[in-house]
């Protein structure tokens, strides 16, 4: 297997499938401003799908590029997490979502910009300067509704005990992995983890929020096994390819 | 016999997109300029990931450049090292501010969490005394911020590095 390829694959689809979620709140945020911060930060993931999905189709030697891996693949050969395909929800749930996955996001490129890849090591640079704004933002979301009013901590803490249990996959690890953290290529998802839980554990207590105890966790992604959102969204997504092959926009 | 500093003295005259008040020089995206021969060779880094102003810019480029009279022009996008709000040229900072947008404040990184927003002087009376509306403004490399002593809404540059 070509472990490099399917690494940046999986970071390629985190970026594209949330990029398209957040998309869907276009018109629909529940203020201007949150509409404008949503698609601009959607503006963002999906411009860093661009890139890695274009380098993901380089190692692939295949001849693919970035709209073909974006636009022209089954449901089964996407390998993001089922957390980025989750529903939007409420405008809190959308903002928990992100927070997890900018914690998640930030250490991990923080690493990766050292990478030993240096195209990895350039995307990783880039996408880092755009993440640290979509985690103050995020997390500043995710105390104000939390530690705000009644309604709105308990409607958060209700997506918390939703969205808690696809957190774990973030930290996914196989072959994949350990091939590439062996050879010094990326870091361990080890290592990204205990910041994770550093970052997570002082943004909830500061929003008065309570970590579910349940610890159930829902994996699949990762190996191309998601759960029934994805199609929906691949509907959507690749609707104009689908219909009209090669067309251009 | 047209050469790399006459070259980029026509990109002077290729305007931002989205700004048009900055040139693509000012804005620091153009981070080579290269002539072999009758060929042209252009690299641009993009300033945010999902920019969509990056391939208007490319072709506003082959367009000047042709005018000029250099038909073979060809124009390369870079990540490395990528950009940062430093590389805007202190005429574009000015330029910005005559606009109405407040320039990149020379922020430090602080930690991202549990920060207070940067302070941004008012473009239009200079006021310190202003507040963030929004992280995010009309692009994505623009917040939005509002003066408390003469209600001016305004654009705030945001600072990347
Ligand atoms: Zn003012």
């Amino acid at each position: 297997m070509n472990s490099l390829f399917e690494y940046v694959l999986r970071l390629g689809d985190d970026s594209l499938i949330l990029g398209h979620r957040l998309s869907e709140w276009c018109g629909h945020g529940p203020i201007l401003e949150e509409d404008i911060a949503m698609t601009n930060i959607s503006l963002d993931l999906v411009g860093q799908a661009t890139s890695l999905l274009g380098y993901a189709g380089e190692l692939e030697g295949k001849g693919r590029d970035a709209d073909a891996l974006a636009f022209l693949r089954f449901d089964r050969e996407y390998k993001n997490v089922l957390l980025v395909e989750q529903p939007n929800g409420d405008f809190g749930m959308t903002m928990l979502r992100q927070f997890f996955f900018d914690s998640f996001r930030k250490p991990l490129f923080e690493k990766l910009q050292h990478s030993t890849d240096q195209h990895l090591a350039a995307i990783a640079e880039k996408s880092l300067k755009e993440t640290k704004y979509h985690l103050k933002h995020s997390s500043e979301w995710v105390i104000r509704l939390g530690d705000g009013t009644e309604e709105s901590n308990a409607r958060i803490q209700e997506s918390l005990n939703t969205l808690w249990r696809y957190t774990n996959e973030l930290f996914f690890t196989d072959e994949v992995d350990n091939e590439l953290v062996e050879k010094g290529i990326v870091p361990s998802l080890q290592e990204i983890q205990i910041e994770w839980n550093a970052t997570v554990t002082a943004v909830l207590t500061e929003a008065t929020l309570t970590i579910p105890t349940n610890n159930w966790k829902q994996e699949g992604g990762r190996k191309g096994l998601h759960s029934e959102h994805l199609g929906y969204i691949l509907a959507e997504l690749q609707y104009m390819q689908r219909a009209y092959p090669n067309m251009q926009w | 016999m047209v050469t790399e500093n006459d070259i980029w003295g026509y990109l002077e005259e290729v305007a931002d997109p989205e700004i048009p008040v900055l040139t693509v020089v000012d804005l620091g995206v153009i981070r080579a300029v290269k002539l072999e021969n009758d060929q042209c060779f252009i690299t641009i880094t993009p300033t945010y990931s999902g920019c969509p102003a990056m391939k208007m810019i490319e072709e506003q480029i082959i367009e000047k450049l042709n005018e000029k009279g250099i038909p073979n022009v060809s124009v390369d996008l870079i990540l490395a090292p990528a950009w940062t709000t430093d590389w805007i040229s202190e005429s574009g900072k000015a330029k910005l501010l005559e606009y109405g947008i407040a320039p990149p404040e020379n922020e430090v990184d602080k930690s991202v969490l549990f920060s207070e927003p940067t302070v941004v002087p008012c473009p239009k009376c200079g006021s310190r005394n202003t507040r963030m509306i929004s992280l995010f403004g009309s692009t994505a490399c623009k917040a939005h911020y509002q003066c408390n002593e003469c209600l001016e809404p305004y654009d705030y540059f945001k600072c990347l590095k």
